[in-house]
């Protein structure tokens, strides 16, 4: 993973609360078998209004988003981080993170850094101001720099050492080897109950047909029937 | 001082205490997949040359992207085909158990599992879904994870994690008929926020909560990841273990007995402190709807949708004014006299037998209301499916004019062909009302089965108790 220390670029102010990741990659990209490649996914509904941030051109090429509270909500799947970082995203900005995002960021090199509402607000005032600015956010220091301002962002220090350095967590988790031997020797004392998924244990076996769309009522899709 | 049983779970499962900052390294007893979070997994180990170190402790199944018709002919979307292909590939490579469309055991990950007796109390469960909460209701300690997660599980049966802190959400008294454990989680959400439960592991306790069977109690902890916490949990009982005694996977014998000495310790001790707590009122909850994009955007069901004007905080308003014109909905109107134009009642947080038998239990007799476009049903998985049948609940189903389908994820997410169109409405039991959720530019309403079910006969959003 390439290691992240001093991010600058452009900054996108991004005026809303509670993203959830169904926003920031609609489901059906998630079909996909590879791991990179999203960019094109990334926030695919608001992208198809012409008037959505993303589309105007002083904020291409940016690398900083900067955010509402509750970023990230909803579904665990890493594919929103993976269209972030694909898109050019390395910082987000935001008050509160949802848990599994945050946890997903890290892991992708992608930095989640918190920062009160009122710094948030005013990082928004700064980049509406002067559309396209860059802006600077230094790892090492924990603070983000627009224009003349300098401030703060709180970042876990385990992560900030993991981003730093770029660490691949299997990696870092397998110098533990021993100890998890020993969990497991101690497991197989304390807790013999605990199930295994093999040998494979069934309920009865049942056929299963298959459901059929019933073709009697369907009067056809809403769109056909100018309902919608 | 006493501990809560998420802590007496975490301390059962810590391979090694974190130094100096540094999370802790935890021991993991199952992983669930899925085709969607796993390819990606699948392919790093593969990358790095290592294996899975106990396919003992690792179960899939196909539930996101699967059809809910024709599943004994070639899938029709050739992406989704893909990705179950390769799911299958992988499991047959890495030698996984795999339970394929077409299986009796195959559904959503989050119902398949504790039907066969995979998920007991005091496990560590994880899996790439966020509703992995839902085993939480047994007292494991289960949650989503990221596919980087996934990985790191599948190689090294452990994860690194900070502590979660703890919340306990009490909920007293007895719920009033008609009013059903989705009505509680939507409560507590609109109460706390999606934000309210970060970093934390809710114990859903009282009353309330000791009464309910263990199909309502995965209904409860499957939507704590809504109120963006961590986990939910409920303590083991006496429901728990009648439940779980003699499913396939349960302990038999005297290791059934030395699993229940252990299970009976899980509870949280009297003594012990939790960082928060919320009290609620079983008697004071009425059937819930939602009317906004997000789960916390909930309100009773004999409420008004909001005046944004009349909200004082400005992201607030802002977001329900956003809420309310992607809705398509007036400011200040009865959520009673909103109309639908489909019900789905499925997923993994009201797909589940009992949840089938509240709707067939409503609907019997009656016939879906003229202005919908569709009833779909989607049982969670194809047990459940089988039981349905075997209760002729299918036929209360397709008299009423809904859809019988096959098991599955279907229009809770709408990867597979079960979507809703631009502008179209649904009132549904699954557990998120995202912009698009269930199809692009689609409109959703969360509720009970109970709710859905009245709503199919009258047209307009409604509880049982109001036809």
């Amino acid at each position: 993973m390439e290691p992240l220390s001093v991010v600058t670029g452009v900054g996108v102010p991004l005026r809303r609360s509670n993203v959830d990741t169904d926003q920031i990659i609609p489901a059906v990209f998630l079909k996909r078998v590879q791991k990179t490649g999203f960019e094109d996914a990334l926030f695919y509904a608001w992208r198809r209004d012409p008037n959505f941030i993303l589309n105007r051109p002083e904020y291409s090429g940016a690398r900083i988003l900067v955010a509402g509270p509750d970023f990230g909500i909803g579904s665990s799947r890493e594919h929103a981080v993976w269209a972030l970082r694909d898109y050019g995203f390395r910082v987000i900005i935001a008050p509160r993170f949802a848990d599994i995002f945050y946890g997903n960021t890290a892991k992708n090199g992608v930095l989640a850094a918190i920062m009160p509402q009122e710094s948030v607000e005013l990082l928004w005032k700064l980049l509406e101001e002067d559309p396209g600015a860059e802006m600077t956010v230094d790892l090492g220091a924990r603070t983000v720099t627009c224009a003349d301002v300098t401030l703060p962002f709180q970042v876990d220090d385990y992560v900030r050492w993991r981003l730093m350095n770029g660490y691949d967590d299997i990696d870092l988790t397998l110098q533990h080897e021993d100890d998890i031997r020993a969990y497991e020797r101690m497991r197989a004392e304390r807790f013999p109950f605990k199930p295994r998924t093999l040998p494979a244990r069934h309920m009865p076996e049942e056929p299963v047909t298959s459901a059929r769309e019933s073709q009697i009522d369907w009067p056809g899709p809403l769109a056909d029937r100018g309902i919608i | 001082m006493g501990r809560t049983m998420a802590e007496k779970v975490w301390a059962d499962h810590l391979v090694r205490k974190g130094q100096g900052g540094e999370p802790d390294l935890i021991y993991i007893d199952l992983q669930l997949m899925h085709e969607v979070t796993s390819p990606q997994a699948f392919e790093g180990l593969r990358l790095a040359g290592r294996k899975i170190r106990h396919l003992d402790q690792v179960i899939a199944t196909e539930d996101h992207n699967t059809p809910t018709i024709d599943i004994d002919r070639p899938i029709a979307d050739r992406v989704s085909a893909l990705q179950i292909s390769t799911l299958e590939r992988n499991c047959r490579e890495f030698g996984v158990r795999l339970h394929p469309l077409g299986d009796a055991d195959q559904g959503i990950v989050h119902a398949f599992a504790p039907l066969l007796g995979l998920t007991q109390p005091g496990m560590t469960i994880v899996c790439g879904d966020s509703h992995t909460s839902t085993h939480g209701a047994f007292g494991a300690l289960a949650f989503g994870v990221g596919t980087s997660e996934v990985e790191h599980v599948l190689a090294t049966q452990t994860l690194s994690l900070k502590p979660f802190k703890t919340m306990a959400i009490t909920v007293r008294g007895q719920l009033k008929p008609g009013v059903s454990a989705k009505d509680v989680i939507l409560a507590v959400i609109a109460r706390i926020g999606t934000g309210g439960g970060q970093g934390h592991v809710l114990e859903y306790r009282g009353d309330a909560i000791r009464r309910m069977s263990m199909d309502a109690r995965m209904t409860i902890c499957n939507m704590s990841i809504e109120a963006g916490a961590r986990a939910g949990m409920i303590a083991p009982d006496e429901t728990t273990f009648a439940y779980l005694e003699g499913r396939p996977h349960a302990p038999k014998g005297a290791m059934w007995d030395q699993a229940l000495d252990y299970w009976r310790t899980l509870p949280t001790d009297p003594d012990a402190a939790f960082d928060k707590e919320v009290i609620l009122d079983a008697d004071q909850l009425t059937p819930y709807v939602t009317w906004g994009t997000n789960p916390g955007q909930g309100l009773p069901i004999a409420a008004d949708v909001p005046v944004p004007e009349k909200i004082a905080d400005p992201a607030k308003r802002q977001a329900a004014q956003e809420a309310i014109d992607y809705m398509g909905l007036k400011p200040g109107m009865p959520i009673r006299d909103i109309a639908v134009d489909t019900v789905f009642i499925g997923s993994c947080t009201n797909g589940r037998i009992e949840d089938l038998r509240a709707a067939a239990a409503i609907m019997k007799g009656h016939h879906k209301a003229k202005n919908l476009h569709r009833v779909l049903v989607v049982p969670a998985s194809s047990r459940v499916r089988i039981q349905a049948e075997k209760e002729g609940l299918d036929r209360i189903f397709e008299d009423f004019g809904a859809e019988w389908r096959n098991a599955g994820c279907s229009m809770c997410l709408g990867m597979n062909p079960d979507q809703l169109v631009p502008g179209e409405r649904s009132i549904s039991t699954s557990n998120r009302n995202f912009q698009g959720r269930q199809g692009k530019g689609g409109r959703t309403h969360l509720a009970s089965p109970e709710v859905a079910a009245a709503t199919a006969i009258k047209g307009t959003i409604c509880s049982p108790a109001d036809l």
